[in-house]
């Protein structure tokens, strides 16, 4: 298989239960792999770490040559006033796509109301939150006989608490829901982006967008009028070292912290349950032995990253890795879910094992851009795995694999459908 | 008695005694369990404590976060030894592998790792060192008697000598509201370890942090007071201070004097040893069956022109020691070499610094990264046309790009970052002050006439030359 029929059956919708073969391919022509429309795709893991530490590699599209500027948002007409007020917010990129000076900026300036040393409190305060909320949705199952882990039990969580650290109001969820579903269903990089449905899903995709910027918009700018003690409001009104975001970088910085808070973390619990279920003896081995549960956080990102690649970086010099070239201006995408099934640096990479002591994976990402929110995570999905293997009684799984959405990046289950004997109190 | 040389007999039964239980000491009788010894092993420490990280001593502990006998190591596995702390080794007979105890007993192994570290360099006036109220810090004890003391809220805090330790605690001091003047006889602080060019910038951080930072000083004199309390500090310009409490953070010295007529190359520069960690004789030849690791070891380093380097450094006391473990087990064709890329970390002035490489083996500085006016930046130093070092001020996140370019000893100046590149990005002198004389001479002489018949010998120790106060 070619580099480019490796990538491309990867991308395909009807691999993402199972993209790792076709990672496996690419792996065969090294651990950096030149596609022929000049795409460098990174594969293994110890150049995916050099690599996220080259200053000489930037996140930020806008420095790749001869990209195509994309178009302006648009609102409706150009003299329309809410046309002028979506350019004008639409302007700054979030920090993921950003590089030093401005992301480091970014990323501290929203760190002030996330995170020590100024807000060391915050997410350590959301544990009883995040404990009754899983707890609800299992005595709301009770009497049932079959649950949908994703959507009874998994989502809930996140969104509870990222909507109450932010300050969204959890009563707009069904509206939110549905253009994050829209937007990540529009973002396709595979050959099924070419079809004529995909090119629906990118129209319907754009305009759910400019929808959620929309209510963004009003969000900060309810908040600039009435503060509350949301992290939107907090950032609208921030007099830290740094000075104030713009208002265009706190709308998209909130997008980000907003949709990478809750939606990556339903796709680790989802993808844990998963997990545990398919390999026997671990749900009961967890059960019996909780502490090993942050360990099996660990090795299920490892095997199934919930950001599985990332394609925005740019070479901006020409950078020599392992005997290739990668000349300047080259787009590069860092295949975090293939290099974490790396065979160099993880012994039998695709068994799920709790013993490893390779532990350390790029679930998480790698260097200036890795998680911002991983502590919060962690005690999401602790919690979570905890309670779910404490109460659920004999969970199997009823389809395996289970159907995924769409999107091939933020890679998750849209169901994960399990027959139950009950739930203990 | 099995013998290293007879492999397989000596890992199941032989006797090995580790010297030293400190980070390195412990993390070595850890490696030596997982290399597969099941003989038997014996740990011997000064202190009485069970191993402990001594990184916070001198900041979580100073800040009154963690009490400063609550920094215990943790253990990674069991290691089935016998532990003899608070009993100091003060001798070692070679020919027999005996090591003598403070207590007159005698312990004796097949194969010995010495890791007994250093200890904080006194202030060099005997009679002023014991006025209470002065300090220095190594040990848990002294961290404790540090913190009490700042929490009794003196009116001022000296601290002699700007490195690392000094720096980071005149950095609590301010944090907890203290007044505190740092005299260093350089002209920055952390100008030993990283050249004048950052110094200016971390005596910036001391100043807006309200620090009275004086460098280009000694300090003179102590003074107590009727009850024998520090109270006064005369410095070399002639100025007087008011102060309660005196930090000596002066350095380090060298736990070698137990070695004393063992004939191994020890001495205030440490033990040398090769690069798979085992010992030196006097006479520069190896031994077999005595390994050296941690603060206390000194070996050649391909990196750097073979140089022998110390490195004070927690990694190195765990890394070293980890090889020294394996070299004392394994067949020799399976030795591994020692060759580490050092790594240091400070937190202090809300910044975290950190090193890779050796910066002071430089003599040329570039600014690679971010802005040096906001203290929030990434440096390389250079030495013949190659980066042999890097600084990162709250930057860490990119240390190892340069790390892996001193590994391959890339050029310098590196590549230029492709963004957040900063406004000065010229190669300047480092500005490492000059090696002030040593603090004491070796005193090792060749005998013989033939070139034959050539031995080395130690002179008999004479004190060393009272140093002039710092």
């Amino acid at each position: 298989m070619t580099p480019d029929q490796a990538f491309a059956e990867a991308m395909k919708f009807d691999n993402r239960p199972n993209p790792y073969p076709f990672f496996d391919e690419l792996r065969k022509t090294g651990p950096v792999a030149r596609m022929s429309n000049g795409v460098y795709v990174v594969v293994g893991y110890r150049e995916v770490v050099a690599l996220t530490h080259d200053p000489r590699i930037s996140a930020d599209l806008r420095k790749r040559p001869n990209r195509p500027q994309p178009a302006p948002m648009k609102g409706g007409d150009e003299l329309d006033p809410e046309a002028q007020l979506l350019a004008e917010y639409g302007k700054d990129p979030s920090m993921i796509v950003q590089d030093p000076p401005d992301h480091d900026r970014m990323r501290r300036t929203a760190m002030r109301h996330f995170g020590p040393p100024h807000s060391p409190e915050l997410i350590p305060s959301m544990e009883a939150e995040c404990r009754r909320v899983v707890n609800d949705m299992l005595d709301k199952a009770k009497g049932k006989k079959r649950i949908d882990v994703v959507d009874d039990y998994a989502y809930p969580l996140p969104v509870t608490v990222i909507c109450r650290i932010m300050g969204v109001p959890l009563k707009d969820e069904p509206q939110f829901h549905a253009w994050i579903a829209d937007a990540m269903a529009g973002a396709e990089l595979g050959p099924d982006a070419a079809t004529e449905e995909g090119k629906r899903r990118k129209e319907k995709g754009a305009a759910s967008i400019v929808a959620a910027t929309k209510y963004m918009i009003g969000l900060v700018e309810s908040a600039a009028k009435n503060p509350t003690d949301g992290m939107i409001s907090k950032l609208v009104h921030d007099d830290g070292p740094d000075g104030r975001m713009s208002p265009s970088e706190i709308v998209s910085n909130c997008w980000l912290i907003f949709i990478a808070g809750h939606d990556s973390t339903v796709n680790l619990i989802s993808h844990s349950v998963l997990t545990f279920l398919r390999n026997s003896g671990s749900f009961d081995l967890l059960r019996r032995r909780p502490e090993l549960i942050p360990r099996a956080i660990e090795e299920v990102l490892r095997l199934e990253s919930s950001v599985n690649f990332w394609p925005t970086w740019t070479a901006l010099a020409d950078i020599e890795i392992d005997g290739t070239t990668i000349p300047k201006g080259s787009p590069i995408f860092f295949m975090y879910g293939a290099a974490n099934r790396d065979p160099k640096q993880f012994c039998d990479p695709n068994k799920f094992d709790l013993e490893r002591e390779e532990k350390e994976s790029l679930g998480w990402g790698s260097g200036i851009h890795v998680c911002f929110g991983g502590a919060l995570a962690r005690l999401e999905v602790n919690t979570a795995l905890e309670v779910f293997l404490r109460r659920v009684e004999n969970p199997r799984l009823v389809v395996d694999p289970p159907p995924y959405r769409r999107n091939a990046v933020f890679r998750g289950p849209l169901h994960v459908l399990i027959d139950i004997d009950g739930i203990r109190d | 008695m099995s013998s290293p040389t007879n492999g397989n007999a000596f890992k199941k039964n032989g006797r090995i005694v580790i010297i030293g239980a400190s980070l390195a000491g412990l993390r070595g009788a850890e490696a030596l369990r997982n290399e597969g010894f099941s003989g038997h092993l014996t740990i011997i420490g000064d202190e009485p404590h069970e191993p402990y990280d001594r990184p916070p001593l001198s900041k979580q502990v100073q800040k009154g976060w963690v009490k400063a006998d609550h920094t215990k190591l943790p253990r990674m596995r069991k290691v089935d030894a016998e532990w003899r702390l608070g009993v100091a080794a003060t001798g070692l007979d070679r020919a027999s592998g005996v090591v003598r105890l403070a207590n007159g007993d005698e312990v004796a192994g097949d194969a010995l790792l010495i890791a007994t570290g250093v200890r904080a360099r006194p202030w060099p006036n005997p009679e002023e060192a014991k006025l209470e109220g002065v300090y220095t810090l190594r040990t848990c004890e002294d961290a404790a008697r540090l913190q009490a003391a700042l929490a009794a809220r003196p009116r001022r805090v000296l601290v002699i000598g700007a490195g690392f330790i000094g720096s980071e605690v005149a950095s609590v001091c301010r944090e907890l509201g203290l007044e505190v003047t740092v005299a260093e006889r350089a002209a920055a602080p952390l100008a030993g370890a990283l050249g004048n060019v950052i110094g200016a910038i971390a005596a910036e951080m001391q100043r807006d942090a309200g620090v009275d930072l004086r460098t280009g000083v000694g300090v003179t004199k102590l003074e107590g007071d009727a009850k024998r309390h520090v109270r006064h500090a005369r410095l070399s310009d002639g100025t007087m201070l008011d102060v309660d409490v005196v930090l000596a953070s002066l350095g380090s010295i060298r736990n070698v004097e137990w070695l004393e007529g063992a004939g191994l190359a020890a001495g205030f520069w440490g033990v040398a040893c090769d690069a798979g960690c085992r010992a030196f004789d006097l006479h520069g030849l190896v031994t077999n069956h005595i390994f050296v690791a941690g603060d206390v070891a000194r070996s050649p380093h391909v990196l750097f022109e073979y140089q022998f380097l110390s490195l004070e450094q927690w990694a190195n006391a765990v890394l070293g020691a980890e090889i020294a473990a394996h070299n004392m087990v394994c067949a020799e064709t399976e030795r591994r070499p020692y060759l580490p890329l050092p790594e240091n970390w400070s937190g202090q002035f809300s910044r975290n610094i950190k090193t890779i490489g050796v910066p002071s083996f430089g003599d040329e500085l570039v600014f690679t990264q971010g802005s040096p006016k906001e203290r929030r930046f990434a440096a390389a130093y250079g030495r013949r046309g190659r980066i042999i070092g890097a600084v990162t001020f709250d930057y860490g996140k990119w240390l190892q790009y340069y790390g892996a370019q001193i590994e391959r000893s890339g050029p310098f100046p590196p590549p230029a970052a492709g963004f957040d590149v900063p406004a000065d990005a010229r190669v300047v002198p480092a500005e490492f002050p000059a090696r002030g004389a040593t603090t004491a001479a070796p005193d090792v002489v060749l005998t013989g006439h033939e070139p034959n018949e050539r031995q080395a010998e130690f002179r008999p120790r004479t004190e060393p030359r009272q140093k002039r106060a710092a």
